[in-house]
């Protein structure tokens, strides 16, 4: 679909909050159901936006910048796919292959994210000049310079996508056949275990493997949802630190003022 | 906070100034750089409260240099840091012995336990809960689920980030004393079990694997199906029929059991637990997490075209 001159600024803006979260990571508009969502009602595609944010946003549970493992980035996959979603005019038929695109896309936003920090030195070093100098305006202009820079970074590729046109964009749609967007939507479904596995590798000890196996046995029951879960495995949490800080040697008897008031942790004790 | 004699002129932090410093803080990424990591954003945050404490431009100066120095930690757990490095400056500015070493110091020695534990409890815990939830109402048509994520997730920073900030100037240097003891660890493992608890019922609830290939074609008995020779005509034997189904009845006297289904028998989801643990494994072998991506997108697409999937 072709999109009014004040589309496009919305859209252009939302890319532009987009790429600053993508290193604030405070607001979350870079997340995929924040980021597509937006685009989505900023453009009249509400419902296939939301579904492709939300399928991107099971992929991208995991994605988190911590220890050597380096993420994907989110920002720009869910800009441009949404943005590529709208333009073909598909509709939610188009979610599959609009995810299918997005991945190649977060891997050049690595590449974006690396030039744009590196870039950032050179901000640092101008912030050092007025430290000298006991200038605390030119730190905050620096600082406001570097995050708008950070929003440029999705803002410009997305204003590219946009320019390169609907028809463009369609045309390359059209030439990807039937098998083609099924299988991709097949592989949409297995690529949500890589985010899984990326944060398990993080987290997991001998000790907390048990919980795993517990959730996963507990999630075949249809009946519990979410929130439910959510609440046992709280429950489980507190039950387990209750237990090994009780049973953590005699000397701990009665330690901690958190122990008092605990009905179920002193039933626990008394078997 | 020590009574000193310095009763004729003490300059003291506004609670307008931690606003302040709170709001500037969601910024303290920004200019995140190879070099010193969040220093910029550090020093930014920190400009209401410095302002304030110095006035001659040798102090700002010195202010300034000594937290542009190297800087990072898990983002939300940068609030507790700044909570204690506003009363330990507070206190320099008013006489007491504090020099710049001391509040390197505190800043590098909080630092890394922090992030040790804003990864497992937000990006590992919060994060993919709240996701999974907004995102399964979103993937259903409902736009709660990206309004709930926006309005769960910034509730619980902006108040984490507030709380924690105002505890680490309350309690100044002491805090280090409180969070290098159990309690840090025992909230890091409690985050820990409950993603972990968490992350078992997403792989099982969210990891799609299915297998086409039909492996039988069993004829059931008499009774177990709808007999659609058999039903009164009319509007009578479509509520039959529904009856039927009702009961557990199948629709066709064959019944088709592909691959997957037989899986299910054994272990519903075993078929995404292995395939999350082959991940785990490629991970840990240094494979790069996009080109996995981009592998099991070429598996899905051939195993289809193949008629396994």
């Amino acid at each position: 679909m072709q999109l009014n001159f004040l589309q496009i600024v919305l859209v252009v803006g939302v890319s532009f909050l987009a790429g600053m979260e993508g290193i604030l990571d405070e607001f979350h508009f870079h997340q995929p159901i924040i980021a597509c969502t937006l685009i989505g009602l900023a453009t009249g595609n509400l419902l296939p936006c939301l579904i492709l944010g939300g399928k991107l946003e099971m992929i991208a549970l995991g994605w988190a910048n911590i220890g050597a493992a380096v993420a994907p980035d989110a920002a720009l996959a869910s800009v441009a796919s949404a943005i590529i979603l709208v333009l073909g005019g598909q509709g939610t038929a188009g979610v599959n292959s609009a995810i299918a695109i997005a991945i190649p896309l977060a891997v050049a936003g690595l590449l974006l994210t690396t030039v744009v920090r590196t870039l950032a030195t050179a901000i640092v070093h101008l912030m050092d000049r007025s430290a000298e100098e006991g200038n605390f305006r030119m730190i905050d202009i620096w600082q406001i310079v570097a995050i708008i820079m950070q929003g440029l970074r999705i803002a410009i590729p997305g204003a590219m996508i946009l320019a390169v046109g609907a028809d463009r964009v369609r045309a390359l749609l059209a030439l990807m056949p039937q098998w083609l967007t099924d299988g991709l939507g097949i592989g949409g479904g297995m690529v949500v275990a890589v985010g899984y596995a990326m944060v398990i590798n993080m987290m997991a000890t001998r000790e907390v493997w048990p919980f795993f196996a517990i959730g996963f046995v507990l999630a075949t029951v249809k009946e519990i949802t979410l929130i439910g879960l959510g609440a046992i495995g709280i429950s489980l949490a507190l039950i387990y630190l209750a237990l090994s800080k009780q049973g953590g040697g005699a000397s701990s008897n009665g330690g901690g003022a958190s122990n008092t008031g605990d009905p179920v942790g002193d039933i626990i004790d008394n078997y | 906070m020590a009574d000193n004699a310095n009763n004729t002129k003490r300059v003291a932090i506004t609670k307008g100034d931690r606003i302040k410093v709170w709001w500037r803080s969601t910024f303290i990424q920004g200019s995140w750089n190879y070099e010193r990591m969040q220093n910029g954003g550090w020093a930014f945050s920190l400009v209401p409260v410095l302002k304030r404490l110095y006035t001659t431009k040798e102090d700002r100066a010195a202010a300034l240099k000594r937290h542009l120095e190297f800087f990072n930690t898990h983002p939300y757990l940068a609030s507790p840091i700044l909570g204690v490095t506003m009363a330990l400056e507070e206190e320099r500015a008013n006489g007491a012995p504090i020099d710049d070493v001391a509040i390197q110091g505190v800043k590098v020695g909080m630092m890394g336990p922090l992030a040790g534990i804003g990864d497992p409890v937000f990006w590992f815990t919060v994060k993919p809960i709240i996701g999974a939830l907004a995102a399964s109402m979103a993937i259903a048509g409902n736009i709660m689920g990206p309004i709930i994520y926006f309005l769960a997730w910034n509730a619980i920073r902006m108040a984490f980030m507030w709380y924690t900030q105002e505890f680490g100037y309350k309690a100044g240097s002491k805090i280090t004393d409180d969070l290098s003891g159990g309690l840090l660890q025992e909230i890091t493992k409690g985050a820990t079990i409950l993603g972990m608890f968490i992350l078992g019922a997403l792989v099982n609830r969210w990891v799609s694997v299915k297998f086409t290939p039909i492996v039988a074609t069993v004829p059931q008995s008499k009774g177990a199906y709808i007999d659609w020779a058999h039903l009164p005509s009319g509007a009578a034997g479509i509520r039959t029929a529904l009856e039927q189904q009702a009961q557990g009845r199948t629709l066709s006297a064959d019944k088709v059991m592909t691959l997957q289904d037989n899986l299910d028998t054994l272990i519903p989801g075993l078929a995404a637990l292995l395939l999350t643990l082959f991940c785990m494994w490629l991970l840990k072998k240094k494979v790069s997490p996009i080109i996995i991506i981009l592998g099991l997108f070429v598996v899905g697409v051939v195993l289809h075209v193949l008629h396994l999937m």
